[in-house]
């Protein structure tokens, strides 16, 4: 199944939402790596670490900041793992939401970063 | 262009970038997160120690470890953006002990290069890519370098940043509020290569 890792400047906000989508899907495993040397920002080596876990998997990355993008580009480059890792540009908290439900439907990683990236159109408030 | 005249050069910047860090900082603070100056200086600190400590046999090896000091103490967009462009700067310095003019301009093509796809940066676009654009530009102009006109295009390059609008990283968000500040990582990037023109202007006569 499609791993996901979220990659946020802050460590607070990737566990926080590492925590409400694992209560919508807990059978997709979600990590976070965040936060560079105990503040904010985002470090290659703490994102490599979290890819070289999942060495021989599939993997979506969600981001929060362009910085955050790129680290995570370094990192899927410095472990030789460009061809597993996928980085989707979609929104932090919807975007991450429906490449967690797609992962659970057991969807590649191209659907999963479709799923991602569509997600930030969507209107969460109901038509009146 | 030896180890040691890298050594020099890279020594030169760390200088400058202590100097600067307030003022860097505060360009920062205008248009993005206000961290340039302190991540900059923390990283050269860094790569300035590991510089005096070790040994080294080529100009590709000192820039190589000055790539590792910048991916894992810079942060931010610059450590990944400084990261990568030492880093292809220093393989297209191979393993040759001495770089001549035209091992010079592959160089910063290279580090030019690495900026641009690391940042997916287009010229216009108020990045530090801007700058090395104008330089890579600038120093291919000539058969032998000449670091005064480097100098002079990399200037205005860093200058024509403050009148852009930003299209990429945290200053982008402030749209058009963004024009009238000079982008911080052009700034700096001025700085590593004005600490260039010094060592290699000096070893050229």
């Amino acid at each position: 199944m499609t791993k996901i890792l979220l990659v946020s400047h802050s460590e607070k906000l990737a566990e926080g939402l590492k925590e409400l989508l694992q209560q919508m899907q807990p059978d997709v495993d979600i990590e976070a790596a965040a936060g560079d040397s105990g503040g904010i920002g985002t470090d290659p080596d703490t994102i490599s670490t979290k890819l070289q876990a999942w060495k021989e998997e599939e993997i979506v990355v969600l981001f929060d900041l362009g910085s955050a993008w790129m680290n995570t580009d370094l990192a899927a480059e410095m472990s030789g793992m460009e061809e597993q890792v996928t980085i989707a540009d979609a929104a932090f908290v919807e975007g991450a939401l429906a490449a967690v439900m797609e992962a659970g439907f057991g969807s590649s990683a191209a659907r999963v970063k479709a799923a991602a990236e569509a997600a930030g159109s969507q209107k969460k408030r109901p038509e009146a | 262009m030896n180890q040691q005249d890298a050594v020099n050069w890279i020594l030169s910047f760390q200088k400058k970038i202590e100097s600067s860090k307030e003022y860097l900082t505060d360009l920062d603070q205008a248009v993005g997160d206000g961290d340039h100056g302190i991540n900059m200086n923390r990283g050269l600190q860094h790569a300035a120690g590991v510089l005096h400590e070790k040994t080294f046999e080529t100009p590709g090896d000192v820039l190589k470890a000055v790539s590792t000091a910048f991916i894992s103490k810079v942060g931010g967009a610059s450590g990944p953006l400084y990261g990568s462009a030492m880093l292809k700067a220093s393989g297209s310095c191979g393993g040759k002990e001495t770089l001549e003019d035209e091992d010079v301009k592959a160089m910063l093509r290279a580090a030019a290069d690495a900026v641009q796809a690391r940042g997916r940066a287009e010229r216009g676009e108020k990045t530090m890519y801007d700058v090395w654009e104008a330089v890579v530009r600038a120093a291919e102009e000539k058969e032998d370098i000449d670091w005064q006109h480097v100098r002079m295009k990399t200037a205005e390059a860093a200058d024509a940043t403050k009148e852009m609008q930003a299209k990429k990283g945290r200053a982008a968000y402030l749209g058009a509020r963004s024009i009238g500040h000079l982008d911080p990582g052009s700034v700096s990037t001025r700085m590593l290569i004005e600490s260039l023109a010094e060592v290699l202007e000096s070893g050229d006569s």
